[in-house]
């Protein structure tokens, strides 16, 4: 009988935890002058937001699109995220090209990366303290998102700019997001040109803009 | 015995892959990690056509089925089984606090977590880490090997398909069941448990790959190249670095 109080209480005690550790990670307002610290806010405003909102819940994939065209899209450099997975092959594009790439591959990124947020439930992120001098002009901030299953290690690579730290790569698990690109882009380029990925992305963004939402 | 079995499987599978060998697409740049990549794209042709007719279908009616409350206790039985190799891994890869913590999360999920249904370790302060023999191998400094793409198994290096053989020959615990029919079952189980883990995360990523094959294999790489110097401060991951296209 005794024992049996006994786990009752660690029970309780691990199930507090559970809440506070949830509780942790408020909301705040988005201050731009560390790495760190924007991560931080945005992220942070950007969980706040997935798990008050029901129709995101459900997977209403235009409104978390939205979401993250408005949270997330300001503070990220998505020219230089398709200049980095061009390579050399940036400079084979017309100037008209360049901005069909950038914005193709911002749509697709956008909605790979709403489908991702659709499914957050009860998940927490967990900062790791940031390793950097302050003199530092790129910085990786590293993150857990710790839920249901295994930890996922998800890492943002961040630039110092005229318009402050905006992110340009991301990794996911361990996989560079530009890195994991470089070569799907110079094949398609290879085979195809610079015409045939502005088509090919095209083509994609449509195609998942017109299919069902998963849940 | 196990090994023997594992060898016969992925003997059929090459063998069936042989039959409809795939040839790199015109105009793809060969990579230096990848020189086996027509064999390698027809075995990967031969893993989708298998999980899009067999192993996604058999998932999707376990989602159904079983409500999540069930599903997430199956997986947390089976991570917490998990964490008992993860613990020795971490030890034999000169890492005894990770092995420490491991352990500790191996009692506590299998004692508060009742069984381990529950992971009661992670929400406790205990993150769940995941190493098996291809990890300790790289960590011991054997070198990856060209990329293969292994029948059932998927992605994997020559250094990781000795580690998965490895993994199968020191898994225990569940070779002890005297009863054939519900160790298979068991066996069953746990594949379709690992597959419905990226149920959703399978569908996001056939949604953002250009080309599903060296998205894939590039991907591979980098994140075994993670995973093995992963916590280890003297070993920090490199960053890569991109070409700039102004320079």
């Amino acid at each position: 009988m005794k024992s049996h109080q006994t786990i009752q209480k660690c029970f309780a005690v691990l199930l507090s935890s559970l809440f506070l550790f949830a509780g942790s990670v408020s909301a705040q307002a988005v201050d731009q002058s560390t790495p760190d610290g924007l991560i931080k806010a945005v992220v942070s405003d950007v969980m706040a937001s997935v798990k008050s909102d029901p129709e995101i819940q459900k997977g209403n994939i235009p409104r978390i699109v939205d979401l993250v065209d408005k949270k997330i899209v300001p503070y990220t450099d998505m020219r230089r995220t398709t200049e980095m997975a061009m390579g050399p092959n940036w400079k084979k594009a017309t100037p008209e090209q360049q901005a069909q790439l950038v914005s193709e591959f911002k749509n697709l990124l956008i909605r790979t990366y709403s489908g991702a947020l659709s499914q957050l439930r009860d998940q927490t992120i967990q900062f790791k303290p940031l390793r950097a001098a302050p003199d530092d002009k790129e910085v990786v901030v590293k993150t857990v998102v710790i839920g249901r299953g295994d930890p996922i290690p998800l890492d943002y690579r961040l630039e110092k700019t005229a318009n402050g730290w905006k992110v340009y790569d991301m990794n996911i698990m361990g996989v560079w997001l530009v890195e994991a690109y470089r070569n799907q882009f110079a094949n398609q380029i290879s085979q195809n040109g610079v015409e045939g990925l502005v088509k090919f992305l095209q083509d994609r963004n449509k195609q998942l803009a017109a299919a069902k939402p998963a849940n | 015995m196990m090994l023997a079995k594992l060898k016969r499987l992925v003997l059929l599978g090459i063998a069936t892959a042989m039959v409809g060998c795939a040839s790199i697409p015109a105009g793809v740049e060969p990579s230096p990690h990848d020189p086996w990549e027509p064999f390698n794209r027809s075995v990967f042709e031969f893993n989708e056509g298998l999980d899009a007719y067999l192993l996604k279908p058999v998932v999707a009616g376990y989602r159904f089925v079983l409500p999540e409350f069930v599903r997430d206790g199956i997986y947390n039985f089976f991570s917490n089984y998990s964490d008992i190799y993860t613990a020795l891994q971490n030890l034999l890869q000169g890492k005894p606090d990770y092995a420490f913590s491991d352990l500790m999360r191996v009692v506590v999920n299998t004692t508060f977590g009742l069984g381990g249904l529950i992971d009661m370790a992670t929400p406790g302060g205990l993150p769940k880490h995941k190493e098996d023999w291809g990890q300790t191998f790289g960590v011991w400094g054997i070198p990856s090997g060209p990329y293969v793409v292994l029948p059932f198994f998927g992605p994997s290096n020559v250094r990781d398909t000795f580690g998965t053989a490895a993994d199968m020959e020191s898994d225990y615990l569940f070779r002890l069941l005297p009863d054939v029919a519900l160790r298979n079952s068991i066996t069953g189980l746990r594949v379709v448990n690992a597959r419905n883990t990226y149920y959703e995360a399978g569908d996001l990523l056939d949604g953002a790959a250009i080309d599903k094959y060296s998205f894939m294999r590039d991907a591979y790489i980098q994140r075994r190249e993670y995973q093995i110097n992963e916590g280890r401060e003297d070993r920090e991951p490199l960053m890569p670095v991109y070409e700039n296209p102004y320079e």
